[in-house]
């Protein structure tokens, strides 16, 4: 037998088939979810959209032609109008709209970035714990978690900002954040309990690997599509939740501008639509556009749920 | 006979379900000498595997308990170590060998970096180039051709017999002195079988690892195996050399077994299987598990009632059978009677 023809006889080089234009493209898994998630349109308009928005709160000292509490004296009340930059017109003491909303976007994407990550970070630990355990372990933190999904938000929202004073954006972000983590906890769970019962997890623990080198270097990575998915929503949930809470006079106190206070405070002035429509509208843009990406991430790292787009 | 490098006595494994107790391995002993093979053989659910996961802590507890018993490896009981303790043998000193590759790879790590995590694991201050440098090397050895470039690939870029090489390199990354396949090719199809054997001879060569090899195809016995350990329903029926075993079997199981198989010399229409059902390990018939399938035993009484030991048949050869009768399978020949047949090969 000549050896070239041996299916067994390695070649000679590996630049021999490199020259042949045969090597194979080595693709991660997260090259592949890039380009999928580069072809989902609406998830790349999404993207786009939330740059602009979330972009505009992060440099909103720049953008924003005043500052948050700056006052106009001349002009109170006034419409949307190009003249003194007032674009999304004053409020009833003559505050640039357009500045406070630009502000407000930036309270709340602070509120809906550290709550997504300080909770998924818990419901992380918590669910992997409970998943990865199981018996014991896992009955006490999933209890805890139907507890916590149980506790009604504004009650607990409303006692903690009577006992230690409301107002503070922090405050308010920490007890979202404490009461968001249950989603991903049950997601997370779920996931490792599947996957501790996997050949590779056995192989890994035969090799001599430790409990938490195979949580964190076995599991985790396949958990982390679910876990960025589950964040970026809850960024929207976040915002949309802050603004309620804000609006029902719960959440953050003037005169710190976030969306929420600033439809609360419109509802003194019915008749000068701008003042509810603004902020609204960028609430309505902010939570779309979240979504979108989320949608498109799931897409994107969850193959095996992947529906067909034009 | 040099002394055993691991030796196991009295080993009862048993898993409580909702519908009792499943005896899953009952008192059963065995030593595994330096550089030998040892080939376990057995039906499903004969306790193969759970005797090795068992001693190296790798059964689910609970369900699984170690009832009693002692794995005495390198003069330290395995079974009273502490799982930290235990856990530094797993993957270095002790190693084992998965069925199925396609899912025993991690498949969103890369290839090497699994390879290297076996050594990092137990020698955390091997640098990273000396790592890649090891697994490279050790690719080359269980013959993946290219491994400066599959080093970089992941599980899926991989074919299953690539896997398995990949497995095998895995387990032999610390240059472990026992070695544990638990049907290594059970998963893989007929020609790649054969080159997995060939690898895990070379393996063996190239390392002196004493392997066990639980597996329920003797051809692969045959081909590469020094000893032969038949399982049934949680026992040892039958041990010995395996040209003795193949050529004077001495319990009714094993001549079952050996029968049940297609031999490609002989024009045959039908195989023949063993009757009846392999035994429900929660309640097992009483006296010799095998009675009620047994075309020796003819329904005398002492099988159903006597649980027979393991002794030494054939006079003092090392050759052991649980069977109440086995003199009488003096001069019965199983199929396999004529010179050893090469399974697979």
């Amino acid at each position: 037998m000549e050896p070239a023809s041996g299916g067994f006889v390695p070649p000679a080089a590996g630049g021999d088939i490199a020259a042949a234009g045969l090597e194979v493209k080595v693709r991660s898994q997260w090259s592949y979810a890039r380009s999928r998630f580069i072809r989902h349109r609406l998830a790349m308009f999404g993207l786009v959209v939330l740059f602009v928005v979330f972009g505009a709160g992060v440099f909103a000292n720049y953008i924003a032609p005043y500052s948050f509490s700056e006052i106009d004296l001349t002009n109170i009340l006034a419409g949307p109008t190009t003249a003194g930059h007032h674009f999304f017109g004053t409020d009833e003491i003559g505050r640039d709209y357009f500045s406070r909303v630009i502000y407000g976007i930036r309270t709340s994407e602070e509120v809906g970035v550290f709550v997504a990550i300080v909770s998924s970070l818990l419901g992380l630990a918590i669910g992997a714990l409970a998943g990865y355990y199981g018996g014991l372990i896992d009955n006490l933190l999933m209890r805890l978690t139907d507890l916590v999904l149980t506790l009604p938000f504004l009650a607990i929202l409303a006692t903690a900002s009577a006992l230690l004073g409301s107002g503070s954006q922090w405050r308010v972000s920490i007890i979202l954040a404490l009461l968001f983590w249950t989603g991903l906890a049950r997601v997370v769970r779920g996931v490792f309990l599947s996957l501790r019962e996997k050949e590779y997890v056995e192989a890994a623990k035969a090799a001599g690997a430790g409990d938490l080198r195979i949580m964190v270097r076995h599991i985790l990575p396949n958990t982390l599509g679910p876990i960025i998915v589950n964040g970026t929503l809850a960024v929207a949930a976040a915002i949309l939740t802050e603004a309620a809470l804000s609006f029902l006079g719960f959440g953050i106190k003037p005169p710190t501008p976030s969306l929420g206070v600033l439809i609360s405070e419109a509802q003194t002035n019915p008749q000068q639509w701008w003042l509810t429509v603004f902020p609204g509208l960028t609430i309505v843009i902010i939570v779309l556009a979240i979504n979108f990406v989320g949608d498109g991430l799931r897409d994107a790292l969850d193959p095996t749920q992947r529906r067909v787009r034009a | 006979m040099p002394e055993p490098i691991l030796s196991i006595k009295n080993l009862v494994v048993e898993f409580k379900t909702d519908d009792g107790i499943v005896h899953a391995v009952d008192d059963i002993t065995y030593d595994v000498f330096p550089g030998e093979t040892l080939g376990i053989v057995g039906e499903s659910g004969s306790g193969k595997s759970v005797s090795t996961l068992s001693i190296l802590g790798l059964i689910p507890q609970p369900p699984g308990r170690v009832v009693s018993g002692t794995a005495m490896f390198k003069g330290k009981d395995l079974l009273k170590l502490k799982k930290r303790e235990l856990r530094a043998f797993r993957g270095d000193e002790v190693a084992m060998i998965f069925q199925d590759p396609m899912t025993s790879l991690n498949p969103v790590l890369k290839v090497g970096y699994q390879l290297g995590e076996a050594i990092k694991t137990h020698y955390p201050k091997v640098s990273d180039h000396d790592v890649k440098t090891r697994v490279v090397d050790l690719l080359t050895l269980v013959g993946v051709p290219n491994p400066d470039q599959r080093y970089d690939q992941y599980p899926h870029e991989f074919s299953g017999g690539m896997r398995q090489r990949a497995m095998i390199a895995m387990a032999i990354a610390n240059s472990p002195s026992l070695l544990i396949a638990d049907e290594p090719t059970t998963a893989l199809d007929v020609t790649i079988q054969a080159q997995v054997l060939e690898v895990l001879k070379t393996v063996q060569n190239a390392t002196n690892a004493a392997t066990i090899l639980i597996t329920h195809d003797l051809g692969i016995v045959a081909e590469l195996c020094e000893r032969v350990l038949v399982m049934y329903a949680g026992k040892v029926v039958e041990s010995g050399d395996v040209h003795t075993i193949f050529q004077n079997p001495r319990h009714p199981y094993t001549i079952g077994l050996m029968d049940s198989l297609p031999k490609l010399t002989e024009d045959e229409e039908w195989l023949r299987p063993i009757p009846g059902q392999p035994p429900s390990l929660i309640s097992r018939p009483s006296g010799c598990a095998f009675h009620p399938r047994c075309f020796l035993s003819q329904g005398r009484l002492r099988c159903n009632e006597e649980v027979p030991s393991l002794r030494v048949v054939d006079g003092g050869d090392e050759h052991y059978a649980a069977c109440h009768f086995a003199e009488e399978l003096v001069g019965h020949h199983s199929k396999f009677s004529a010179p050893v047949a090469g399974g697979v090969a």
